[in-house]
């Protein structure tokens, strides 16, 4: 039995006006660290309400931890910790009282999950009787994780756990993930960082209720079959404006400080060069493909 | 189960006891309440200012405008003459003016044996505020009668309320409104806070059915509207000296009964409202309103038109400040308000099972 299992799930709101979800299937194995990435508005948050029961789909099926997700619902929150995208505690009780109720909630005492826990609550211990409401961010997120892992969930469901974090606190934070990962709890995480998919098992590259494509961050990468360069110049914007109109480029886009150009076989440097030679500081140097690419070359499909 | 209770009951408990604001508001606002509507805003005519136009100031007139002195309703201005009456009353100066007729005394002696039928006296009141003139115009009918030495018809006893004190009719009003503040109101932005929020998400995503958590939520409110029922009591009691000759007990069960109530109709309006905002909203207009106009707080519901009349039937406050009025004022025992009591019943239960059946355990 996998952790999660997808068929076909859909979703729209607004009496069908909107389709969040198109008949996403996928499935999740036990102790995984799986990542779904995609912008905002790609139907992650839909599914993962879908997936903890907070939502009913329009159509399809899924389990989690084996039991269906709209007949057998209240068994699935029992078993599953989630997390959701905003800020979800109480703001007016102390960092203490929020783990204690969250204990009670799940009918569980604190003390007999310290050891899960403990990794992560320890570093805001000492601030167990400050507000939550006047935590730091990384502070903040490391006790909502803390809350909802206080039951021993067996999957655990992040809707974007690091959006507005800093980076130190987003790093540490998948450090956390990793060890959980090691005590066997099955991950289900989303994120709109590229960078970050890279430290998950598996990644789902999903856009506007669709799944783009399902396979680990390196094996994602190598699906990428086109030659890609860095480009740069002066004035960047030109440079754009001038490669995107040129024979051989599949597609150009800015890329932090340079821009990415994808190139089909027709393409030589050389030509490139010759032909931007007034260009001033013109620069071109082949790259190495990265998700974002993969995801770009995708959505563009 | 260890999921207890009591440690939902202590979370909510702090929540409310941390927001040192309104829990300011609610416990001082029956205080300011029932003192402005026993005090100051009242219905009672007080220092009325009353002139006196008299062509000739014979013993009969001087009797009269003694004894309008002497009482404590009215507060005598002195003799004006005819012109001056629309200057006087236009600037507020005074509020009644009683023109005594020329040859008043020879006049009144014929008229005590029934032969002059014309009017002797005449009195000009301002009436742009209409309880008092009305009220003005009977007391100074009575005075001023007394003086023409005729005897009344009517022998008048005003039974319950022998003063005619406003601040017995508007405890109950109070009451009826103030529970409907603190317990609707407040219940219901305090479960839509969680929707707002987010977390209600987490609740739901967890064993404990929702109805735990929302009967959980009511109870602080409801000790708090406890502590509100027995300092509104006092005060009515020994401020406002209202006499509750009915019983404590009696006003204190319908008490509970309305609160039951007031936390239901809070609960319906959660499920309806998805921001604090709106939840405040519905509160304000389909709650105080109909309280304030239709319940008999402010006017009687018998003066209402036949529509809203009707309307009233549906306000629970309504039968609320009826059942209580019965029992402080009239001192009638609880068997005598048993109409109210089941009507209040019948709405709680209803209105309970409604918002319970339209409670989601989902998100839509």
């Amino acid at each position: 039995m996998k952790a999660i299992e997808i068929d076909n799930l859909s979703k729209s709101y607004n009496k069908g006006k909107v389709q969040a979800l198109s008949s996403v299937s996928f499935e999740v194995e036990r102790g995984e660290l799986f990542g779904l990435i995609g912008p905002d508005g790609a139907g992650k948050t839909t599914l993962f309400r879908l997936l903890t029961t907070l939502l009913s789909p329009d159509a399809g099926r899924a389990t989690v931890d084996g039991y269906d997700i709209v007949k057998e619902y209240h068994a699935i929150r029992s078993r599953v910790g989630y997390m959701p995208g905003r800020f979800s505690l109480y703001p007016d009780l102390s960092v203490e009282e929020n783990l204690q109720f969250f204990a009670a909630l799940f009918g569980v005492n604190v003390e007999e999950s310290y050891d899960l826990i403990a990794p992560i609550y320890k570093q805001i211990e000492p601030f167990r009787t400050r507000r939550a409401g006047k935590l730091s961010g990384g502070m903040k997120q490391k006790l909502a994780l803390s809350c909802a892992l206080i039951h021993r969930p067996s999957i655990l469901f992040l809707d974007e756990p690091t959006t507005g974090v800093d980076a130190v606190s987003r790093s540490e934070f998948w450090d956390m993930l990793a060890g959980l990962k090691e005590r066997g709890i099955t991950i289900l995480v989303s994120t709109p960082y590229m960078d970050e998919a890279s430290r998950c098992d598996r990644i789902a590259l999903c856009n506007e209720g669709r799944i783009l494509g399902i396979d680990t961050p390196h094996d994602i990468v190598r699906g990428f079959d086109n030659r890609l360069y860095g480009i740069s110049a002066k004035n960047m914007f030109t440079l754009l404006e001038r490669a995107r109109a040129m024979e051989g480029v599949v597609e150009c886009y800015p890329f932090g400080q340079r821009h990415h150009l994808v190139a089909d076989d027709s393409f030589s440097v050389e030509q490139f060069t010759r032909q931007l030679s007034d260009i001033e500081g013109l620069e071109i140097a082949s790259a190495e493909p990265t998700i974002e690419d993969m995801f770009i070359k995708l959505m563009k499909r | 189960m260890k999921h207890n209770f009591g440690s939902f009951v202590k979370k909510e408990s702090l929540h409310i006891l941390r927001d040192k604001r309104t829990m300011l508001i609610v416990m001082c606002i029956p205080i300011v309440l029932m003192t402005l509507f026993g005090f100051a805003i009242s219905t009672e005519v007080n220092n009325i200012n009353v002139a006196v136009v008299a062509p000739e100031r014979t013993d009969g007139v001087e009797e009269s405008v003694e004894r309008l002195a002497a009482n404590e309703y009215f507060t005598f201005c002195g003799y004006i003459s005819q012109d001056e009456i629309d200057a006087k009353l236009r600037s507020g100066e005074v509020s009644a003016v009683v023109v005594f007729k020329s040859d008043y005394d020879r006049r009144g002696a014929l008229a005590a044996q029934g032969i002059e039928t014309t009017p002797l006296i005449q009195l000009i009141v301002d009436a742009s505020n209409v309880n008092t003139a009305s009220s003005a115009t009977a007391y100074l009918q009575t005075i001023l009668l007394g003086t023409a030495s005729e005897q009344s018809m009517f022998e008048t006893r005003m039974m319950f309320n022998p003063e005619m004190k406003s601040a017995y009719n508007f405890v109950p009003g109070i009451m009826g409104l103030i529970f409907i503040l603190v317990c609707a109101m407040m219940t219901s932005v305090s479960i839509v806070r969680e929707k707002e929020m987010g977390t209600m998400e987490v609740l739901l995503v967890s064993p404990v059915r929702p109805v735990k958590i929302i009967f959980a939520k009511m109870i602080p409110y409801f000790a708090i509207s406890c502590i509100v029922l027995i300092m509104i009591l006092l005060l009515a009691r020994f401020l406002l000296d209202v006499p509750m000759t009915g019983g404590v007990w009696g006003i204190f069960s319908v008490s509970l009964i309305y609160l039951m109530l007031s936390l239901s109709l809070g609960l319906l309006v959660s499920t309806i409202a998805e921001t604090q905002m709106a939840a405040l909203l519905i509160s304000a207009m389909v709650m105080m309103m109909p309280i304030l106009m239709l319940s008999g707080l402010l006017f009687p519901i018998e003066n209402l038109p036949k529509f809203f009349q009707w309307v009233s039937h549906i306000v629970p406050a309504r039968w609320y400040i009826d059942a209580v009025r019965k029992m402080m004022i009239q001192g009638l025992p609880i068997a005598a308000i048993w109409k109210d009591v089941a009507i209040l019943g019948g709405m709680t239960v209803a209105i309970l099972g409604v918002s319970l059946k339209k409670f989601n355990d989902k998100l839509e």
